[in-house]
């Protein structure tokens, strides 16, 4: 089911009576999501990704904008008709029903034509245990399982009742961080299987990364880019989503552009055809430097870390905004690790420029300098 | 399902919605009425003058000529200025020394190892579900042979303590951590000391709790006081009002009668609306009425 | 060994004042059950043996005043705590004025239980002079006038099963309210998106989830109808025997002190039934409710 968010704004009155401030956590989010995929609704906590998972479930009705499930508007419709199955941060399972009882506890809400015999019920039950492969633990109760176990069984809970979208609100953040490697994989499997289209809210980029299809990147209520993973990671479009995405995080350089070069310091460091003269930050991807015996970008060397596989310069720059510029190289490249200095020359595919004040990206092509 | 579905399930949910906050809503006021209601008809018939009380074969829901007179007559022609005194005397008394028997065994309880004390405090909760109506039969005799009817002592000591707030007390310093009593062993404090400037302080809003609930229970205690005196210059006002109804004013003044229970209503409304946070916070910990 | 002392020290104020009004007592009320003839005046008794509670359990008296809790019980703790859960419920479910409606219920508490009755009295009496409140609603429905106060058994039942409800609710309110709040909000959204109905979600999560308070509300309150007394006697006077409203509690007192008093052995055999009674309801409830609460 294809779902449609057309100008969503949600806005919470004050709980406080002193300060009349009301809280705005969705604002004018207009999104398409395509049927049958996963998408990942990313962003730091508090920037209003639950409330937009409330507002698909009908939890929460929208202050204005209308939501749309393939072409049917649900804007005001309540959730129990919307036909959404929801994971919660905690699972939510009620302790005092088995886990089969909690399974069966959506079914037996059915009403009408789509009542289902006990026996319907019992082999539905049994499908969903089984996809989540729990179904040896149906007599049990919730509190008797281990985290990973619970969420399986919410996962079970949410996918009996076949719904059309399948919500997960920070499914994974509970769990440890082996089985939460081991859940994702499981998360991806089942949404496979399934075809169900997903949506599940992160704050964890590298999960929202690793198994989405899209991922939707939300900073204070507003989208600000979707996308392929790979291709938000390749071309964020602002400052923020340049550096929400990636471990380790992207290196900000203060700099300036002057005669259509690129200045960071008193080095020009790459070619910036058709940008006028202004103040820039510059974000270099720890895998976009080049170690050069004369490269553009002088750092003071820390130290260097071995990996194995590659190895990370840890350097400084007056100018760098990050406390440590962490550059990855391969470990084939020869570093002297007592330099008391690190030149890089700079990837231009990996190099971004963004506006000193919005921080948006500007687009142009850096080139190496001739 | 089409658009028409959507429809209507969307207007029958907002019905639903709207009908049930307003049921909701009446049924929370039809209470609201039924709770208020005997205070207001206690305030407003305590300004009835007698005349006009009686004079009202079908009681009117307003007073159309005020007056002080009953609260007068009140304090003057009863001595409910006296049962009064006694009730705040007795209620000071008690909770004060609640508070040091109930202090000091929470604090063995809770800061001091000693052996037996595990026993102890078993005996102790065990205690705890012994009904008073049991014990009270014992107790008026032993006043009795005391000697002690018809005197203040009588009345405060069997009052005095409460294995409950000992309970609560001794849970409230356990949580205090051991590093503060080893600081404090460590500059030289005594035991005293820290329970007074340590201990207490940091639990003052138990204690506070404590203090607000046991005034309660000595403000209405009933039994005892009817029990061990009968020399109206001991009366509480439990007691006192009980008086009042079947002997004072001579004839049924109730406009009278109900100065008097307006009177003895409101001081415990007064620190219930002060302390209205605690005292909730404090009776849903545990305690019930009686 | 000091460490020890000391220890002692700091109880021995309440284990003196425990030991004096609740041990001691405890040991001489069981007794005193069993001395018969025991004169107050001389401090002698004749023998020992089971005649008090034979005297008891014959007496009219006690058997009216047993009648009487009986009914009480079964009628006020039912009653209370079914309108407790529907107000907390609806407290619950509201946010405008939530506070001040908890504040107006919870006034009963902190009234005294005497000065009070007498209100509810005037409200429910008819005399000469006047129909009083309640009755003058009752006309202005069409039914006829009935004295509460003085008037047939159950009408004076009525009243006092009212008054009763009227001052236990604001503490089975504030225990309801709490337990219901303590419910996480994700098992009501949990809920709602699998389409449970409102009864649904009542019957299957939400009652389960405040079973351990209902039932600990079920059982202090059965504990506290067995010992009512005080609610009488601000409706109906002292004399609750002659008002044939007497309760169990009120048979000891009678049986200790006042024109009937001065039979310490009879009160302590009462006192002793009314406990057998409440520790067995105490005891059923408790198993029932080990089957019932289930995590």
């Amino acid at each position: 089911m294809e779902v449609t968010l057309q100008n969503l704004t949600k806005i919470f009155p004050s709980r406080n009576r002193k300060s009349k401030e009301s809280v705005t956590a969705v604002s004018d989010f207009s999104l398409t999501i395509p049927d049958g995929k996963l998408i990942g609704l990313l962003g730091p906590s508090g920037c209003g990704k639950s409330t937009l998972l409330n507002l698909i479930s009908g939890l929460e009705k929208p202050t204005s904008g209308r939501i749309f499930f393939g072409g049917d508007d649900v804007t005001e419709l309540p959730p129990e008709v919307r036909g959404v199955g929801l994971v919660f941060q905690n699972y939510a399972l009620y302790p005092h029903l088995t886990v089969l009882q909690n399974i069966l506890f959506p079914l037996e809400n059915l009403k009408g034509d789509k009542k289902l015999t006990k026996q319907q019920m019992l082999e539905k039950a049994n499908e969903a245990a089984s996809l989540v492969q729990i179904s040896e633990y149906l007599e049990r109760k919730p509190s008797q399982l281990s985290g990973g176990q619970q969420q399986r069984v919410a996962i079970a809970r949410a996918l009996v009742k076949m719904p059309k979208i399948l919500l997960l609100d920070e499914p994974l953040s509970n769990l440890d961080a082996r089985l939460r490697l081991q859940t994702r994989e499981e998360l991806r499997r089942i949404q496979r299987e399934t075809g169900i289209t997903t949506i599940f809210v992160t704050h964890d980029q590298e999960e929202a990364m690793s198994i989405s299809d899209m991922i939707v990147v939300m900073k204070e209520g507003v989208l600000n880019q979707i996308g392929r993973p790979q291709d938000v990671y390749d071309e964020p479009v602002n400052l923020f989503v340049a550096k929400f995405l990636g471990t380790p995080p992207i290196n900000v350089f203060r700099g300036r552009v002057e005669s259509e070069r690129l200045m960071i310091g008193n080095e020009s460091v790459l070619e910036v055809k058709g940008v006028s003269d202004r103040e820039v930050w510059i974000g270099v991807r720890p895998e976009g430097f080049i170690p050069c015996e004369n490269g553009t970008l002088t750092c003071a060397q820390t130290a260097i870390e071995v990996m194995g596989r590659d190895m990370t310069v840890v350097a400084s720059h007056p100018d760098c905004e990050n406390a440590n510029i962490r550059a990855i190289i391969s470990s084939e490249m020869k570093v002297c690790e007592s330099a008391k200095e690190a030149r890089f020359d700079l990837k231009p595919n990996k190099t971004f420029i963004f506006e000193a004040g919005s921080g948006e990206r500007i687009a142009c092509g850096p080139v190496p300098l001739a | 399902m089409d658009r028409s579905d959507y429809d209507r399930i969307e207007r029958r949910d907002r019905r639903s919605q709207r009908i049930r906050k307003t049921v909701t809503y009446t049924l929370l006021t039809v209470w609201a009425i039924m709770v208020l209601f005997p205070f207001y008809w206690m305030v407003l018939t305590s300004i009835k003058s007698y005349s006009s009380y009686n004079s009202e074969y079908v009681p009117k829901f307003i007073a159309e000529a005020p007056t002080i007179r009953n609260y007068i007559d009140a304090f003057t022609t009863v001595p409910l200025a006296r049962y009064f005194t006694n009730t705040i005397i007795f209620t000071l008394i008690t909770t004060a020394l609640m508070l040091v028997v109930t202090v000091l065994a929470a604090f063995a309880f809770a800061r001091l190892e000693f052996r037996g004390k595990n026993i102890v405090f078993t005996l102790f909760l065990a205690l705890m579900m012994i009904p008073s109506e049991l014990v009270i039969i014992t107790n008026f005799q032993t006043i009795t042979d005391l000697g002690m009817r018809n005197t203040f002592q009588g009345l405060i000591l069997p009052s005095v303590t409460s294995v409950f707030y000992i309970y609560l007390l001794k849970e409230n310093f356990e949580q205090i951590p051991d590093e503060l009593y080893k600081a404090a062993k460590v500059d030289g404090t005594s035991d005293l000391k820290y329970l007074t400037k340590v201990m207490i302080p940091i639990c003052r809003p138990t204690i506070i709790t404590v203090v607000i609930l046991k005034i309660i229970e000595c403000w209405n205690s009933y039994v005892w006081p009817r029990l061990i005196t009968d020399d109206q210059a001991y009366f509480l006002v439990s007691n006192g009002i009980q008086e009042i109804r079947e002997n004072g004013f001579g004839r049924e003044n109730i406009p009278a009668m109900m100065a008097a229970v307006v009177v003895i209503s409101v001081p415990l409304i007064v620190l219930f609306l002060i302390f209205r946070r605690k005292i909730m916070e404090g009776v849903s910990r545990g305690g019930t009425k009686g | 060994m000091k460490n020890d002392r000391k220890a002692w020290l700091y109880l021995l104020p309440a284990i003196l004042f425990l030991g004096a009004f609740m041990v001691y007592p405890l040991v001489d009320v069981l007794v005193y059950s069993f001395e018969e003839g025991y004169n107050s005046a001389s401090q002698t008794f004749m023998g020992v043996g089971g005649y008090n509670y034979s005297y008891v359990l014959h007496d009219p008296y006690f058997l009216q005043a047993v009648k009487n809790t009986f009914i009480l019980v079964i009628i006020t703790v039912p009653v209370s705590t079914g309108l407790a859960l529907l107000i907390s419920l609806g407290l619950n479910s509201i946010k405008k004025l939530k506070e001040l409606y908890q504040t107006v219920y919870f006034l009963p508490y902190v009234t005294n239980t005497l000065a009070v009755g007498l209100v509810f009295m005037i409200l429910f009496k008819k005399t000469a002079y006047t129909e009083g409140m309640v009755n003058m609603l009752i006309n202005l429905f069409g039914g006829k006038s009935v004295d509460f106060i003085d008037g047939p058994y159950w009408a004076k039942m009525f009243v006092l099963c009212f008054y009763t409800v009227w001052i236990v609710l604001p503490f089975k309110i504030l225990i309801l309210t709490s337990a219901l709040a303590s419910v996480k909000q994700d098992y009501y959204n949990a809920a709602k998106v699998d389409g449970a109905s409102k009864w649904r979600i009542f019957t299957r999560i939400t009652l389960p989830m405040i079973s351990p308070m209902i039932f600990y509300l079920v059982i202090t309150g059965f504990i506290g109808a067995f010992k009512a007394y005080s609610d009488a006697v601000a409706l109906f006077g002292t004399n609750l025997n002659a008002a044939k409203m007497n309760t169990i509690v009120g048979y000891v007192y009678d049986m200790l002190y006042g024109d009937s008093g001065g039979y310490p052995s009879y009160a302590s055999a009462a006192a002793l039934i009314l406990f057998g009674i409440v520790f067995t309801i105490t005891v059923i409830n408790l198993m029932i409710s080990k089957k019932q609460v289930q995590y």
